[in-house]
């Protein structure tokens, strides 16, 4: 059942690189990644590639399969068609350090910039009570495996280098909506999301939503609902009159 | 310096795109339907004519508020005056142009197949700025809302249209006809398109940060983010029907069609 399969791999760094072709006997069951290592162990031991459960859970071998963001672990070989040229590329939207390999450092500087839970003032640690169906919309943002997938296929990043310092990116934007969404979180996230977090560069073209490996709805339960709350104290005359009628009477 | 993909650092590729598939062909399906609606309503905005055959109003031009709409196409009366000269299409249309324009569904739809921003994932953009939403014109996708506010008014409007089309031509009641069944389905799709908008989900619940202290909110949230999954496909068939109600009332109203009635 096995055949010879055509592979293209990105090889280089930061400064200079180029695709490579090879040609790799593929297994019936086989993944992306599962070829990539065979490349390594007969034709290029130095190839650079991250990767570690092999089982779309620690969201490390995140590339670029025929230019779709893809986790390499999760891709399976049966989806091409034995002529096929694969071609496997990395990240595009972050700096190569070496081959596959990609610096995903521009993520966990936006992740350090989200502040932390912060619950009421009068509940101490493990006071929390909170019912079920207030917390279940923020535990579908909790099965991101941070394999930024979605942070590399927005193209308000991918495409525009600039935007890095103004933008999380729908991973942490998700971070924010589920914060935002939590019961007993008492932070303003709305403000900082459009303000320091550049919601508002997000056009919602839902890449972020179709890379993505644990089918996160991102756009439709996170970035979209965060906007709608934006917008209630921000863009919203009706809204802002109400809340703020309300909050003088009580 | 190169900005974009090849930004410095970034892998030296100089394709847009790696991919292999025909990632062109839904923004281009999109664009080729988006501007044909465009075309077609644009021609029918205009035309001013054959928009009423009794018992059927044409979506496009109810409610009809000026003094110039023709004989019994007025349900809500004629509250503008002859000034104004224009189709009385203009008056009402802007709220569903509003209303689907600024829809977050039809945003990735033409960000993506008018705009290229960007065409298809994975796809490079050609812009070499981008700043998205953050300022004006298209900070102004933030009134989503209110037109879907006036979007709903329109929906009570094309219902109780329908309500009308159970009356054959000379305006006895009890009477169904294939016109009064376009005009229902088409209403019934609005209203699905309505329901299942962002806006209303987060009107009716989403907003909350403790469903179990608004236990009936929590419901119609449940029940509109069952609707809003389907939200695309409601946007694209209510979309055609709606062309397709107005191209029936014309057609019935220019004799091509006869509008049979089943009793």
């Amino acid at each position: 059942m096995g055949y010879r399969a055509k592979f293209r791999v990105w090889r280089g760094n930061a400064n200079t690189g180029a695709l490579t072709s090879y040609e790799v006997d593929v297994n019936e069951g086989e993944v992306v990644l599962d070829v990539i290592h065979r490349i390594q162990a007969t034709e290029a031991p130095d190839l650079a590639v991250r990767w570690n459960c092999k089982a779309g859970k620690c969201g490390s071998c995140s590339a670029e399969v025929n230019g779709i963001p893809k986790l390499m672990c999760m891709t399976r070989m049966n989806t091409f068609n034995p002529e096929d040229v694969v071609t496997v590329s990395p990240m595009r939207a972050f700096p190569v350090i070496r081959d596959l390999v990609t610096d995903v450092s521009y993520n966990y500087k936006k992740a350090q910039e989200v502040p932390v839970f912060e619950g009421p003032k009068d509940l101490a640690p493990g006071e929390y009570r909170m019912q079920q169906e207030d917390v279940a919309r923020s535990q579908e943002f909790r099965k991101c495996i941070e394999c930024f997938l979605c942070q590399n296929t927005c193209h308000v990043i991918r495409d525009h280098e600039e935007n890095k310092k103004v933008f999380s990116g729908p991973r942490f934007l998700m971070r924010i909506a589920e914060l935002d969404m939590h019961p007993l979180d008492t932070t303003d996230r709305k403000h900082m999301a459009q303000d320091d977090h550049g919601l508002g560069y997000c056009n919602i073209t839902k890449c972020c939503t179709e890379v993505c490996p644990e089918h996160i709805k991102i756009t439709d339960n996170a970035l979209i609902p965060m906007k709608e709350r934006v917008v209630d104290v921000k863009y919203d005359p009706v809204r802002w009159l109400g809340s703020t009628i309300k909050r003088r009477t009580s | 310096m190169k900005n974009g993909m090849l930004s410095a650092g970034r892998a030296r590729i100089s394709e847009r795109t790696l991919r292999t598939d025909k990632w062109w062909l839904q923004p281009f399906v999109t664009f080729a339907v988006l501007i044909s609606f465009v075309i077609y309503s644009t021609f029918r905005a205009f035309e001013n004519a054959n928009y009423y055959t009794t018992p059927l109003l044409s979506p496009f031009y109810s409610p009809c508020l000026a003094v110039s709409c023709v004989p019994g196409s007025s349900d809500l009366g004629q509250p503008i005056g002859s000034w104004f000269m224009l189709s009385p299409a203009f008056l009402i249309l802007f709220i569903p142009l509003g209303f689907r324009m600024t829809c977050y569904y039809y945003r990735r739809s033409y960000y993506r197949s008018f705009w290229l921003s960007p065409p298809a994932c994975g796809v490079g953009e050609p812009h070499s700025k981008y700043t998205g939403e953050t300022r004006a014109p298209l900070i102004l996708q933030n009134a989503h809302r209110y037109f879907f506010y006036l979007g709903l008014l329109l929906n009570f409007v094309l219902t109780y249209d329908v309500i009308l089309a159970f009356r054959n031509e000379n305006y006895e009641w009890g009477h169904l006809s294939v016109g009064t069944l376009v005009l229902f389905v088409n209403a019934s799709l609005l209203w699905l398109y309505s329901l299942s908008c962002h806006s209303c989900r987060h009107a009716l619940g989403g907003r909350l940060k403790h469903f179990s202290k608004n236990p009936v909110r929590y419901k119609l949230w449940t029940w509109t983010s069952k609707l809003n999954a389907k939200h695309p496909m409601y946007a694209w068939i209510s979309l055609l029907w709606v062309a397709f109600t107005d191209f029936y009332v014309r057609s019935v109203s220019t004799g091509f069609f006869t509008n049979f009635y089943i009793f």
